[in-house]
């Protein structure tokens, strides 16, 4: 039962990155994604600094070039390092970031399920 | 002058009478007789000093006497006098004497209301937050000092950043130390029960009160701070996950669960050492927040100086207290046969217990996100961003057991439910639920699978909590509030998600910008001159379907110091808000304009309220037994 | 026994994570990019002089040592560094080349007339575009480059030190 619920679980997980069609919305997920660099915590998309409004402009540029959202994200980090997503990535660096929430989820419920599961008996 | 000087000497005098609080408590504490009411007294005595050494820092600001390095920091001869006066806590130093005040005031407060329990639990208690309260003083006075004497005396101050010239923003920090402080209490009473074996289900209905408070201030102090950022900051947003809404929330998180945690207890003496580590958990996360923020470890938006001496002197202090806590739990509590659950699967304590954990799981995302690239950066140098995609795709699946066990929860009886209540009726309802949400996603949204069993189980929670309302055998009513405050949350903010439309474009006075949607009319721009600043009024009508609106958007030029802000326009109507800002664009002639509808924010802030009402209604409930 | 246990995993994950924030307090928060591309970036521009568009490989010989700057009439810092490139320009070793960012023609025209030009090219970035091409993210900015590939990149204005660095690298 409960690996059916984790399963379920992780489905719904990998239902969230469905990209959006039009070039507008491709534009806005995008910057939305972006560290502006120059400001105290906000996004590209949100900011009115001169980079950002630069920035934006790049990304539009490259959309209108064919280039996919990963491919954009690939351009800005090798120029500007991997503090520019918001969205961190799944590498070698965040694979603890990612997991431990659900190791610790996981943990948890084996504690309780196993003190149910004592009380039954 | 002389305000700081006396505020300077109540502060060390304050500190010396934890001299006597400390040899009264632990001579009490060793004898056999009743309890020591010269301990009340040197508390008193305690609070009366920290309230005289802040009304000295206010009274300094008030005169604008900038001969008081704080004052001169913090403030201008301008500044109108609700500011000047909220500037006092506004600042490092200021914002760490209403720490103290809370402290002591609290434990006074303690004092008082606990006069018929057990005599050597309220002597530790004292002892607990005294510890903490010498801490503090010792802070405040070695390196934060809030009455600092530079000579010789400027006339003028450097503090008039108008960003801060707010209302909420006056408000809340005071709300969130009544929240984050207020749980220090909690904090020191378990640490004392504890040692004294003294938790039990009396001791539940006394500790319950606490929580009420300090749970009910931080809800309305994060909820001040969401509305000040959606007001003020002009990007139509009330939440961004930055580290410094972060530590706000997790302490808001653990004592949530404590509260629910101490019910059970209350009721069936049971998840006893749930409460000892979410009390210290809270109190702890409150001050590892204070760390985070004020010792410029993080980066982000808050405005305090951060001084990384300062923050080795938190560091140091939370760490003491989180290992006196620690040792005190380790050694003093005895898991005694009442640890081993009582209750079956399929009871009301089994639903608690799995929101509980829905809860922790919640805290860790948060927590783990906000200092995950702290451990990077020292482990491998490596910088990254954690940033509201992350704590999303971890957060919303969740938020759907979450939801139904909260609607369920409620039906459920104490120990063992032989059977589920009205199964067909709550099935039912289950049912309804995901069509109607099923028909809203289809037709206005994306995201298809999710946002349908999502909003599927968040009008579940809605209706459930609606229909106990008209319901005779619904006898918590603040529970049943609350809950259904939450429901309306969810509902708010994904409705919100999925039905806000936006526009922004370039524009110059004269010109109109039209698409399918709205219609709108750049018609005139004016200047005016105010008294610290010169104002650009732009003046837009906005058509759509159903109405036209006029909205009126400002850029507020400052000349000390000199910064530009955008003042946003919102109309707020009881379905959605109409909010637009213009900023300057490079050629000086066009204006960035951004249009945005949000619709249902008026009901995200009231239901926050209803939340909070809920728990009000829970505090001033008498048990008529 | 599993009390123990449990007990001095505690303690150790907080002596843990308190070494790592003592260390974090002593780590600025502010971010430098850490910029990984070596190759310089192709990019399309019109001369400042020639208002033409140059490619810009061809502006980059492969055996010699190029100066590549950001800098705008504006930009406050960029006065300070300004000696010190118009210095650098007599270097026969090196060649500056120029990326007006974010200006205004007549502004940059006189920014140059009054405190010299050292460039042998300027290029016009109007929309801020060809900087981020650069992994820049402000003014002023300047690249060191050699057989198409940035040998060095400075972070705000030249100084003393990096006078030195500069003639170092270009032996």
């Amino acid at each position: 039962m409960k690996i059916h619920k984790f399963i379920f679980l992780f489905l719904i997980l990998f239902s969230f990155n469905s990209l959006n069609a039009s070039e507008d919305e491709l534009k806005k997920n995008i910057t939305k994604n972006l560290r502006c660099l120059v400001c105290q915590g906000q996004s590209v998309y949100d900011s009115d600094s001169e980079f950002a409004v630069s920035l934006k402009l790049v990304v539009e540029n490259k959309i209108q070039q064919g280039l996919t959202e990963d491919q954009i994200y690939k351009f800005l980090t090798d120029k500007y390092g991997d503090w520019i997503l918001y969205d961190p990535k799944f590498n070698k660096n965040t694979y603890l970031l990612w997991f431990l929430p659900l190791l610790i989820l996981f943990l948890g419920g084996a504690i309780i399920a196993k003190k149910l599961i004592k009380f039954k008996k | 002058m002389i305000y700081s000087t006396i505020g300077y000497y109540s502060l060390i005098f304050g500190l010396v009478v934890s001299l006597p609080i400390f040899f009264f408590s632990i001579k009490n504490f060793k004898n056999e007789g009743i309890f020591d009411s010269k301990i009340i007294g040197f508390s008193f005595i305690q609070l009366l000093l920290v309230i005289t050494s802040f009304l000295g820092l206010i009274i300094s600001f008030i005169i604008s006497d900038f001969s008081n390095e704080t004052v001169y920091n913090n403030s201008h001869t301008t500044k109108p006098l609700f500011y000047k006066i909220s500037g006092t806590w506004g600042n490092h130093e200021g914002s760490l004497l209403l720490w103290l005040l809370v402290l002591t005031l609290f434990i006074f407060i303690f004092l008082l209301r606990s006069k018929k329990l057990l005599k050597n639990y309220r002597i530790l208690t004292v002892l607990f937050q005294q510890i903490i309260i010498i801490g503090f003083f010792i802070f405040l006075i070695d390196s934060s000092n809030p009455f600092n004497h530079i000579f010789p005396t400027p006339t003028e101050g450097l503090g008039l950043n108008p960003i801060l010239q707010d209302p909420a923003l006056a408000i809340h920090p005071p709300m969130l130390y009544l929240g984050y402080v207020g749980s220090s209490i909690i904090f020191s009473s378990v640490l004392a029960a504890t040692s004294l074996n003294y938790i039990s289900k009396l001791w539940a209905t006394h500790i319950k009160q606490w929580v009420l408070i300090s749970w009910l201030f931080l809800t309305l102090g994060i909820l001040l701070g969401s509305i000040w950022a959606y007001y003020e900051l002009g990007w139509g947003g009330f939440w961004f996950w930055d580290p410094v809404e972060n530590v706000s929330l997790m302490p808001w998180l653990a004592l949530t669960t404590l509260l629910h945690c101490v019910l059970v207890l209350e009721k069936r003496s049971t998840l006893k050492s749930w409460v000892i580590i979410l009390s210290i958990t809270t109190f702890t996360l409150s001050m590892c927040g204070t760390f985070l923020v004020r010792s410029g470890i993080l980066n982000s938006v808050h405005t305090f100086a951060n001084d990384p001496e300062r923050g080795l002197f938190i560091l140091s202090f939370l760490f003491v207290l989180i290992f006196v806590s620690l040792f005190v739990f380790f050694v003093f509590h005895k898991s005694e046969k009442e640890e081993v659950i009582s209750f079956t699967l399929f009871s009301k304590e089994t639903s608690i217990l799995i929101n509980n954990w829905l809860m922790m799981y919640f805290l860790s995302v948060v927590l783990i996100g906000t200092v995950y690239p702290i451990f990077l950066d020292v482990i491998s140098s490596e910088q990254i961003s954690v940033g509201p995609p992350f704590y999303h795709k971890l957060i919303i699946p969740f938020l759907i057991p979450f939801l139904i066990f909260m609607a369920l929860g409620p039906q459920l009886k104490w120990i063992k439910s032989s059977s589920l209540e009205g199964k067909k009726y709550l099935a039912f309802l289950l049912i309804i639920s995901f069509v109607i949400s099923f028909v809203i996603v289809k037709n206005f949204g994306n995201n298809l699978l999710i946002n349908t069993i999502l909003i599927g189980s968040a009008l579940y929670l809605f209706f459930i909590t609606v229909r106990d309302f008209f319901r005779e055998k619904t006898q918590n009513f603040s529970q049943n509030l609350a809950h259904f405050g939450f429901s309306l949350l969810i509902l708010s903010i994904l409705f919100n998600n999925i039905f806000s439309s936006e526009v922004i474009t370039n524009l110059k006075v004269g010109e109109t910008f039209k698409n399918e949607k709205f219609k709108i009319e750049f018609n005139d721009l004016k200047k005016f001159e105010e008294k610290n600043f010169l104002s650009f009024k732009g003046y837009f009508l906005i058509e759509d379907n159903n109405s036209k609106e006029k909205l009126e958007p400002e850029l507020r030029v400052y000349n000390q110091p000199n910064i530009i802000t955008s003042e946003a326009d919102i109309k707020i109507t009881f379905l959605s808000d109409k909010f637009i800002t213009m900023n300057t664009v490079q050629n000086e002639e066009y204006f960035n304009i951004r249009y945005q509808v949000k619709p249902f924010m008026l009901w995200i802030w009231v239901s926050v309220l209803l939340i909070s009402l809920g728990g009000s209604i829970s505090f001033f409930k008498r048990k008529s037994l | 026994m599993k009390k123990r246990i449990i007990s001095f995993l505690i303690i150790v994950t907080f002596i843990f994570t308190f070494v790592i924030f003592y260390k974090g307090l002593n780590k600025s928060s502010f971010y430098k990019p850490k910029s990984e591309i070596k190759e310089i970036p192709k990019f399309l521009s019109k001369s400042f002089f020639s208002k033409e568009e140059i490619e810009s490989q061809k502006l980059f010989d492969e055996n010699k040592f190029y100066l590549f700057n950001i800098w705008a009439s504006w930009c406050v810092p960029c006065r300070d560094e300004h000696p010190i490139l118009v210095a650098l320009s007599k270097n026969k070793n090196l060649n500056l080349i120029g990326l007006n960012y974010k200006d205004k023609i007549t502004n940059a025209e006189k920014f140059l007339n009054e405190l010299g030009n050292p460039y042998k090219e300027i290029l016009i970035d109007q929309d801020g575009t060809r900087a981020i091409e650069w992994g820049a993210f402000g003014v002023p900015e300047t690249f060191i480059i050699y057989n198409n590939k940035i040998v060095k990149k400075f972070i705000g204005p030249l100084n003393e030190n990096s006078i030195k660095e500069i003639e170092q690298i270009i032996q």
